[in-house]
C-alpha cells in the first residue's frame, strides 16, 4: 500500500476544503486534500470541474482560482475510511480498488454534512429524493426536462436546489417549508444585515418566479403504484394534493462528524466542539465548515482559512478572522433556529413506514422501544436499526429528531470497503472474479 | 430467566445495555466443544437445552441449526477429524466425516485441496443480544424486576450498593458480569480481545458455520495472539467473519495487525472473500478464566454467587449455565456434574483441567 507523507493534510475539497488549502500552501508547505468525489467543489460548487455554462458565480470562481493557483494537490475519489496509526489516515479508491495511506504533520477535517430525511408514508416511492441527492443525480446528467417537481422539506436549500432544478429544466410546481412564517421572519430580519446574502436570495427568487412557497406545510404522505403520483401535503388545518413525477425532500442538514469522531474528537450538541481559532479538542487536528456547526457557504470559507492558517503556525493571522467567523456562526444559529423542526414533522409516519431502509426497520418498531430507558444501542442490536451498508448515516439523524437516540459509536470502516483492503495485501480484484460475484448477489 | 421460572423473586440490575456487552460483539455459534471432558459436557448439555427452547424462541433470535463444518486443511488435520468424531459419538453427538469432495460439496466457496472436514449437524447459530432479551423479558414476564441505569459498587452479605448511594437486599446475589470483575475483586478473568468484520448480504455464499481444525490449536494457547478461519452465515445472508485471541490489550480499538491476519487466514480458505463488502469491524472481549472453565456456583460469601468466566463459549453454555446455578440456588440435583466450574477451584488458586 502508497503512503506519503504532508505536511497538511485536509480531509474535504468543498468551500472550507477549498480555502482551507489555499490559506495553507503559503510559504511553501506541502498540501494535500481528500474528497470522495471525482471533483472539487463539495455540494454546492461541484458541477463539473470549472464549468460554468449556467450562471457564473464570482465567490466559486475566485475561490476556485485560489485554490488551483495554490499548489495544493487534489487526491479525488479517495474516501477516508480509517484512522490508523497516529498520524495517518486510510483512503480507499473505489474506481481503482486500491487503498492508501497518507501521514500527516496537522490535519484539517472540511468533511461537510448531509441531508436530513423524516419518514413520512410513500417516502421511500421511486421519485422521491432527498433535494441534495436529486440536485447531485441532475448534475451528474440525470434528465428532469419537463419533470413536474414538488418540493418539501425544511431549510435555506430547498429554495436554491428548486431554483436549479427549474433552471434545468424542471417544472417546479410548489415548495412546502415547514417552518412557519412567523419564525422566518425573524429570521429574515437577521439577513437584513447581510447585504450579501440578500442578494443571493433574490436572485434564487427570480428563477422561482411564479413557484408557491408555502410556509408552514409539510408533506403527509407520497402515494403511487410503484412510482411517485402524488404528495399529499398539509398546513395542520388544511389538506392537499400535489400530481408530480418527483419529490426533492430534506429537512436541512446534519454535520458529518463520523471522521471527527473516529479521531476522537470532542462532540458537543451533535457538532465537533472547536476554539475560535478551529482547534478540536485533539491535538493537531482542526475542523472547519459544516462539522463545526451548519452555517452555509460564508462560514465555511472563513474557517476554513483560519483553520488553514493555524495548520501552519500563522496564529495572528487567524485571529483577524475570529470576529467574522463568531459573526458568521451567529448566522448559522439564527438558521437553526427559524428552521427548528416542529413537532408535527416529526409524527408523520406511521406505524408501518420504513425508517432504516438498509434493514426496513419499521416506526413502530422503534416506537415500541420509545420508553425512557432504551438507547441507540438497544434499538440496533434489538431491531437492526443502523445496522447495514450505510451504518445510520441516513436513518440515524432521523432516529435522533424522532426519538432523541444518539449513534453511540463509530467504528471504522467509516464506509463498506472491499474484505481485501482490510487484508495485508489489497489488489485489484480479477474481472472473473467480481462477474462470478454478481450471480451471488 | 431460570429462577424466576423456578419461582424465585428476582431482579436484576444493568448499568447499561442489556445484552449489550459481550453478547452484543460475539458470534452465537451453539457448539459442542471438545477441549476439555468438563467443556463438552456443558456444551453439550447447553446445546440440548437451545435444541428444547427452539419452538418458543421469537423470530428475532435468529435461531438456525447450521451445524458447524470443522474444515481439514490435510492429512494431520484429518486425523483429528476421527478423533473428534470418536469424542462425539462417546457423548452422543452425531457426526459426519468429509472427504476432499463432499467438502467442496457441501462448501464450494471452500478453496480446492482441502483435505475433508467432520460435520456437527445439529449446532446452531443464534443472535445473541435478542436472545439476551429474550430471557430477560421472560424473566420480567413472570415478575422480575429490571432495575436499569444504575452500576452496583459492592455486592456482599445479601446486600447491593448502588452507585446512586441506593441498596437492594436479596438472599442471593448472583454476579454475571461478565469481563467485569469489579464486584469480585478477588477473582481472576483475564479479557480475551477478539475482532469480528461483518459482510453485507450475499445469501448462499456459506451454508454451515465453518471453522478451521487449526482452531483447537490456536485456540488453546493462554498466551500468544492468534487467528483462526471462522465464518459464520447469518439469516439475512450476511457473513461474520472472525476470529482473532489476544491478551494484554483492554482497548475496544481495531488492532490492524491481527485484523489483516485474520483477513489473510480467511482468504487463505476462502478466496473470494477478499471481493465481498465489509460493512463493520468491531472488537469484543472474552472473559477468560485461569483453568478455561466458566465460574457457577457459590462462593464463601453464602449470599454470593457466580456465573461468569464463560470466554468464547457463553453463548452455548448460557442455558446450562443458568440450569445449573438456579440448582444451586435450590438445591436440586443437576443432570451434569457441577464440581468442575465451581469458583472453589480458582479461590483455592487451583487449575483443575489445566
Ligand atoms: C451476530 C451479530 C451480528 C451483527 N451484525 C451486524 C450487522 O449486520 N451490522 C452491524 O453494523 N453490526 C452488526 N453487529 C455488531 C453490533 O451491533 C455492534 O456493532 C457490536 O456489538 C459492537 O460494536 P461496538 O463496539 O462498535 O459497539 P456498539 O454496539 O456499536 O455501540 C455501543 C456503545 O455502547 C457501549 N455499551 C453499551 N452497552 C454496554 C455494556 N453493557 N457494557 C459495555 N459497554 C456498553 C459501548 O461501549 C459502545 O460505545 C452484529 C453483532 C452480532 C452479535
Ligand atoms: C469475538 C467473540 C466471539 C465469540 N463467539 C462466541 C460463539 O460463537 N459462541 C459462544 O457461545 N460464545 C461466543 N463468545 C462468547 C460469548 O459472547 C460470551 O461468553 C457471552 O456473551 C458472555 O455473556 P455474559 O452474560 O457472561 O457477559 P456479557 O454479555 O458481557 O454481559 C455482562 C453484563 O454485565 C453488565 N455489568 C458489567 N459490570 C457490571 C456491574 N458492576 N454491575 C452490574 N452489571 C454489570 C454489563 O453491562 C453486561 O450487560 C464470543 C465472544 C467474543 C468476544
Amino acid at each position: 500500500m502508497s503512503s506519503q507523507h504532508w505536511d497538511v493534510l485536509i480531509v474535504g475539497a468543498g468551500p472550507a476544503g477549498m480555502a482551507a488549502a489555499a490559506a495553507a500552501s503559503q510559504g511553501g508547505h506541502r498540501v494535500a486534500v481528500l474528497d470522495e468525489n471525482p471533483a472539487a467543489g463539495g455540494q454546492i460548487w461541484r458541477r463539473g470541474w470549472n464549468d460554468d455554462e449556467h450562471k457564473p458565480d464570482a465567490a466559486r470562481q475566485a475561490q476556485t482560482g485560489k485554490f488551483v493557483a495554490s499548489g495544493a494537490t487534489l487526491f479525488h475519489g479517495r474516501r477516508v475510511v480509517a484512522a490508523l496509526a497516529q498520524g495517518v489516515l486510510e483512503t480507499w479508491n473505489d474506481a481503482e480498488n486500491v487503498g492508501e495511506r497518507f501521514a500527516y504533520d496537522k490535519l484539517i477535517l472540511a468533511t461537510g454534512a448531509r441531508e436530513r430525511f423524516l419518514p413520512f408514508p410513500g417516502w421511500t416511492l421511486p421519485g422521491v429524493f432527498g433535494a441534495g441527492g436529486l440536485q447531485a443525480l441532475v448534475r451528474n446528467g440525470y434528465d428532469v426536462r419537463g419533470k413536474r417537481v414538488a418540493v418539501a422539506g425544511t431549510g435555506p436549500l430547498l429554495m436554491a436546489i428548486a431554483a436549479h432544478l427549474q433552471e434545468d429544466g424542471a417544472k417546479v410546481l410548489s415548495i412546502c417549508e415547514q417552518a412557519p412564517l412567523s419564525q422566518l421572519v425573524s429570521f429574515a430580519t437577521a439577513l437584513l444585515k447581510r447585504p450579501g446574502k440578500i442578494l443571493q436570495g433574490l436572485s434564487l427568487r427570480s428563477s422561482l418566479r411564479g413557484v408557491a412557497y408555502r410556509t408552514g406545510s409539510w408533506p403527509v404522505a407520497a402515494y403511487g403504484a410503484g412510482q411517485l403520483e402524488k404528495v399529499e401535503f398539509t398546513d395542520g388545518k388544511r389538506r392537499w394534493e400535489v400530481d408530480c413525477d418527483l419529490l426533492a425532500c430534506g429537512f436541512h442538514l446534519v454535520p458529518n462528524i463520523e471522521l471527527p469522531a473516529l479521531l476522537g474528537c470532542a462532540l458537543e450538541d451533535g457538532c465537533v466542539r472547536v476554539d475560535a481559532l478551529q482547534r478540536t479538542s485533539v491535538e493537531h487536528v482542526f475542523c472547519a465548515g459544516e462539522p463545526t456547526g451548519v452555517a452555509g457557504v460564508d462560514a465555511a470559507l472563513l474557517q476554513g482559512e483560519a483553520a488553514g492558517l493555524m495548520a501552519i503556525g500563522l496564529t495572528a493571522q487567524a485571529q483577524k478572522l475570529s470576529a467574522r467567523v463568531a459573526s458568521e456562526r451567529g448566522f448559522g444559529a439564527a438558521m437553526e433556529k427559524a428552521f427548528r423542526l416542529r413537532t408535527e414533522v416529526l409524527q408523520m409516519a406511521a406505524k408501518d413506514t420504513i425508517v432504516c431502509r438498509c434493514e426496513d426497520v419499521c416506526y413502530g418498531d422503534l416506537k415500541a422501544l420509545a420508553d425512557g430507558q432504551n438507547t441507540w444501542t438497544d434499538a440496533k442490536l434489538q431491531k437492526r436499526c443502523g445496522m447495514g451498508p450505510c451504518q445510520g448515516r441516513v436513518c440515524g439523524p432521523a432516529v435522533e429528531a424522532l426519538f432523541g437516540w444518539k449513534n453511540a459509536s463509530v467504528r471504522p470502516p467509516i464506509f463498506p470497503l472491499p474484505i481485501s483492503a482490510l487484508s495485508s495485501e489489497p489488489q485489484l480484484r480479477t474481472d472473473s472474479n467480481s462477474a462470478a460475484l454478481q450471480e451471488i448477489q | 430467566m431460570e429462577c424466576a421460572r423456578a419461582g424465585l423473586r428476582v431482579g436484576v440490575v444493568e448499568p447499561r445495555v442489556p445484552g449489550g456487552a459481550a453478547s452484543a460483539a460475539g458470534m452465537g455459534h451453539v457448539v459442542v466443544m471438545d477441549d476439555s471432558p468438563a467443556q463438552l459436557a456443558l456444551s453439550r448439555y447447553g446445546r440440548e437445552l437451545w435444541q428444547k427452547m427452539r419452538a418458543a424462541l421469537p423470530d428475532s433470535v435468529e435461531y438456525e441449526q447450521r451445524g458447524t463444518l470443522w474444515v481439514a486443511a490435510d492429512g494431520e488435520e484429518m486425523q483429528e477429524v476421527y478423533a473428534k468424531q470418536a469424542t462425539y459419538t462417546s457423548i452422543g453427538v452425531s457426526s459426519q466425516v468429509l472427504d476432499e469432495k463432499a467438502l467442496a460439496q457441501a462448501e464450494p466457496e471452500l478453496r480446492k485441496g482441502l483435505a475433508g472436514g467432520l460435520l456437527v449437524p445439529e449446532d446452531a447459530v443464534v443472535y445473541p443480544p435478542a436472545a439476551a432479551r429474550y430471557f430477560l423479558d421472560e424473566a420480567i414476564a413472570l415478575g422480575a424486576k429490571l432495575i436499569r441505569g444504575v452500576r452496583p459498587v459492592e455486592a456482599a452479605k445479601g446486600i447491593v450498593r448502588l452507585q446512586d448511594g441506593s441498596a437492594l437486599s436479596a438472599g442471593s446475589i448472583v454476579i454475571a458480569t461478565g469481563v467485569d470483575t469489579s464486584l469480585v475483586p478477588w477473582i481472576t478473568v483475564q479479557p480475551r480481545k477478539g475482532h469480528l468484520v461483518i459482510t453485507d448480504r450475499y445469501p448462499g455464499f456459506v451454508h454451515h458455520q465453518l471453522v478451521e481444525l487449526g482452531y483447537l490449536k490456536s485456540a488453546h494457547k493462554l498466551t500468544a495472539d492468534s487467528v483462526a478461519f471462522n465464518v459464520q452465515p447469518r439469516q439475512t445472508g450476511q457473513l461474520l467473519i472472525g476470529s482473532s485471541r489476544q491478551y494484554g490489550d483492554a482497548e475496544h480499538d481495531v488492532d490492524n495487525k491481527i485484523l489483516k491476519q485474520m483477513i489473510d487466514r480467511a482468504c487463505e480458505y476462502m478466496p473470494r472473500i477478499r471481493d465481498l463488502s465489509a460493512i463493520r469491524v468491531w472488537t469484543g472481549f472474552r472473559a477468560a478464566t485461569p483453568n478455561k472453565l466458566p465460574l457457577i456456583g457459590p462462593t464463601p460469601d453464602p449470599t454470593v454467587f457466580l456465573a461468569m468466566g464463560f470466554e468464547g463459549l457463553g453463548i452455548t453454555n448460557s442455558p446450562a449455565a443458568a440450569r445449573l446455578l438456579a440448582d444451586h440456588l435450590l438445591q436440586r440435583e443437576s443432570a451434569i456434574d457441577r464440581d468442575p466450574f465451581l469458583p472453589a477451584h480458582v479461590f483455592r488458586g487451583e487449575s483443575a483441567h489445566a
